[in-house]
C-alpha cells in the first residue's frame, strides 16, 4: 500500500466569523485520482488554496511527503512538487504561449533542458502551434489547456486541477482528461474538484464531498452518489432547479 | 552570450567611444551640458522602469531617490572629500535601502494606494532634508567639486562622459533582468502574483529586488547632480518634474522592453531641452502632461507597442 502523499489533519479555516472550512482529516495517496465535489462555498476552493499555501490555515496541519508544509509559502510548495490550475484561468498575459512555460521551469529546478521539456509538453496538451503566441489570444479550451501545461511543466508530484474542464464541451472535456489520464499513468497524483458530476465519477478512484466546510461523504463514486446526505445536499439541490 | 548580446554589447562599446571623442568634434559646451540632462533621464526612465514597466508597481518617488542620491553625494565630498566615483556607490546602496523599505512598507498595497505611498515618500525625504542643519536645509549645500581630468575638454564634457557611462551600466542593467529569469518572473507577477507564485516565483523577494534594484538606479542618477551644478538644494533635487518624467518616458517610449524607456527619454529629454532655450522651462511641465495624456489615450502600450501593433496588424 503505498504511502500518502498529502495528509491534512485538523485543518481548519475561518474568514470573520464564518467558518470556511474544517476541521478536515483528508489523505491523498501518490499516483491516486481524488475527486472532490460539493456545492458552491462548501469549502473546496478554501481546501485547495490551504494545500497550495495561498491562505494559511488557523490551525491543523498540512504534511507533503512526510513534512510539515503547513508555514511554507506557496512558492516552496510549488518546488516541492504541489502543482495547480486555478479556477479561472490566470494566463502570463504579455507573454507568449512556450513563455508562460518557461517561468516553472525557470523557477521550479531540476528540468535540465527547459525548452525542449516546454515544447515536449505543448505537444502533449495540443498547444503545439500556439507555441509563439501570445497567451492573451487564447480561446476558452485552450486557455484551459495551458493552465494544465503550466502546472505539469515542473513535473509535479500531486496536481490539483481546480474545475479545469468549467465551461468546455463534450469533447473538449474528454481531450482534458484524457490528459489528465496520462499523467496519473506517470505516477502523479491528482486531485480534481468539478461540477461537471459524469467526468469526476468516471477519473476519481475515491470521491469526497463536501458542505459548508465539513468532508460528508468519502468512497468510490458509486457509494458517494448512492450516500443519502450527499443526495441531499448535493444532487436534491440541484434536481430541484 | 547570444547573438543579441554581442550586437548590445558591441553598440554600447561604440556609443561609448562616440562619447568620448564628441568633444573633439562638438566645441560647443552647452550641447554637453543639454546632453548630461536627457542622458540622466535615460537613466531615470530606465531605473523607473525595472519596477514600474517589469513588474507593473507604478512609483510616483522617483524623486526621492533621485534627491537622496544626489544629497548622498554631496554631503559625502563636502563632509569627507570622498569623490564621486566613491559617493556614486554610496548612493546605489543608499537608494537600494530606501528601495527595500519602500517596497517593505508598500509592497503589499496595490495599484492607486501604492503609488500614493510613494508620493509620500518624496514629501518625507523633502522634510528631513529641510530641517538637517548638517545638509543645508532650505538653503541647500555648494559642493566646488575637483577640477576635471586632463583627458576631458571641460566640465561639462566630464559630467556628459560620466553621465554616459552610468546610462551604459543602467540599460545594461535593465536589458539583463529584462531577458533573464529575474524579467520572466516579474512579468509572470505583473499578470498574476497567485499563479506566478504557484508556479515556483518567489514573487516577494523579487519584488523586493526590483524596489531595491530601480531604487539604487535611480539614486544613481542623482549622484553626479551637485557637481554638475555645483549646487543642490531640496526643492530642486526632489522636484515634481523627475517623478512625473520618470513615469511619463517609459510610458511613451513602452514599459515592456528596456528599449521603450531609453526611446521615451531620448525624445521627451531633448524636446525639454530644445523647448526650454527656445520657449520657457516653465513649460515643460505643462507640455509633459499634454504629452502624456496623448499616450495613455492614444497608445497605451508606448511607442514601441504601436510599432509592434502596426507590425501584427500587418501580418494577419
Amino acid at each position: 500500500m503505498s504511502r500518502p502523499a498529502l495528509s491534512m489533519s485538523g485543518v481548519e479555516k475561518s474568514f470573520g466569523p464564518f467558518r470556511a472550512l474544517g476541521p478536515v482529516d483528508l489523505d491523498l495517496m501518490a499516483n491516486e485520482r481524488l475527486g472532490i465535489i460539493g456545492p458552491n462555498g462548501a469549502g473546496k476552493t478554501t481546501l485547495i488554496n490551504c494545500i497550495t499555501g495561498v491562505l494559511r490555515p488557523d490551525s491543523g496541519s498540512v504534511r507533503f511527503e512526510g513534512a510539515d508544509i503547513t508555514a511554507l509559502p506557496s512558492f516552496r510548495r510549488a518546488r516541492l512538487g504541489i502543482s495547480r490550475t486555478f479556477q479561472i484561468p490566470h494566463p502570463f498575459r504579455g507573454m507568449s504561449v512556450v513563455e508562460n512555460l518557461l517561468v516553472p521551469l525557470d523557477y521550479i529546478h531540476g528540468v535540465e533542458d527547459r525548452h525542449r521539456r516546454a515544447a515536449e509538453v505543448l505537444e502533449r496538451v495540443g498547444l503545439s502551434a500556439r507555441a509563439a503566441y501570445p497567451s492573451e489570444d487564447l480561446s476558452q479550451l485552450e486557455l484551459r489547456k495551458l493552465e494544465l501545461a503550466r502546472a505539469l511543466v515542473g513535473n509535479p508530484k500531486v496536481l490539483i486541477a481546480d474545475e479545469a474542464m468549467a465551461g468546455l464541451s463534450e469533447a473538449e472535456i474528454d481531450e482534458v482528461l484524457a490528459i489528465l489520464y496520462s499523467l496519473n499513468e506517470q505516477g502523479v497524483a491528482v486531485i480534481m474538484i468539478e461540477h461537471i458530476m459524469h467526468a469526476v465519477m468516471r477519473f476519481s478512484q475515491r470521491v469526497v464531498c463536501f458542505e459548508t466546510g465539513q468532508l460528508i461523504a468519502s468512497g468510490t463514486a458509486e457509494e458517494v452518489t448512492r450516500n443519502p446526505t450527499v443526495q441531499k445536499v448535493y444532487f436534491g439541490e440541484q434536481a430541484h432547479h | 552570450m547570444t547573438r543579441g548580446g554581442w550586437t548590445f554589447g558591441l553598440a554600447m562599446l561604440v556609443i561609448v567611444l562616440a562619447g568620448f571623442l564628441a568633444p573633439h568634434v562638438l566645441k560647443n559646451p552647452f550641447y554637453f551640458f543639454a546632453g548630461y540632462v536627457i542622458l540622466q533621464y535615460v537613466v531615470i526612465a530606465t531605473g523607473w522602469n525595472i519596477l514600474g514597466g517589469y513588474a507593473g508597481y507604478i512609483n510616483f518617488g522617483a524623486a526621492g531617490f533621485f534627491g537622496a542620491g544626489a544629497y548622498a553625494s554631496a554631503f559625502l565630498f563636502n563632509a569627507f572629500g570622498i569623490p564621486l566615483w566613491g559617493s556614486l556607490i554610496a548612493a546605489c546602496v543608499i537608494g537600494a535601502g530606501l528601495g527595500l523599505l519602500m517596497g517593505y512598507l508598500t509592497l503589499r498595497i496595490q495599484g492607486v494606494y501604492f503609488a500614493i505611498a510613494t508620493l509620500g515618500l518624496v514629501i518625507i525625504l523633502e522634510t528631513i532634508i529641510h530641517n538637517i542643519p548638517a545638509l543645508g536645509g532650505a538653503r541647500g549645500m555648494v559642493v566646488y567639486g575637483p577640477p576635471p581630468p586632463g583627458w576631458a575638454a571641460g566640465p561639462p564634457q566630464y559630467m556628459f562622459v560620466l553621465m554616459l557611462l552610468i546610462a551604459v551600466a543602467s540599460v545594461s542593467l535593465a536589458r539583463w533582468m529584462q531577458l533573464s529569469w529575474v524579467g520572466r518572473g516579474l512579468r509572470a507577477v505583473r499578470a498574476s502574483e497567485d499563479a506566478a507564485e504557484c508556479s515556483g516565483v518567489p514573487t516577494l523577494r523579487l519584488k523586493l529586488l526590483a524596489c531595491a534594484v530601480s531604487g539604487a538606479v535611480l539614486a544613481a542618477a542623482g549622484a553626479p547632480y551637485p557637481f554638475y551644478t555645483s549646487f543642490v538644494e531640496p526643492v530642486t533635487a526632489f522636484s515634481l518634474i523627475i517623478g512625473l518624467n520618470a513615469i511619463a518616458m517609459p510610458l511613451i517610449g513602452g514599459t515592456r522592453s528596456w528599449q521603450g524607456p531609453v526611446i521615451g527619454a531620448l525624445l521627451l529629454a531633448t524636446t525639454q531641452q530644445i523647448a526650454t532655450i527656445t520657449i520657457s522651462s516653465e513649460l515643460n511641465i505643462l507640455f509633459v502632461g499634454v504629452v502624456l495624456i496623448a499616450f495613455v489615450a492614444l497608445a497605451p502600450n508606448g511607442l514601441i507597442g504601436l510599432v509592434r501593433r502596426k507590425g501584427t496588424e500587418a501580418r494577419l
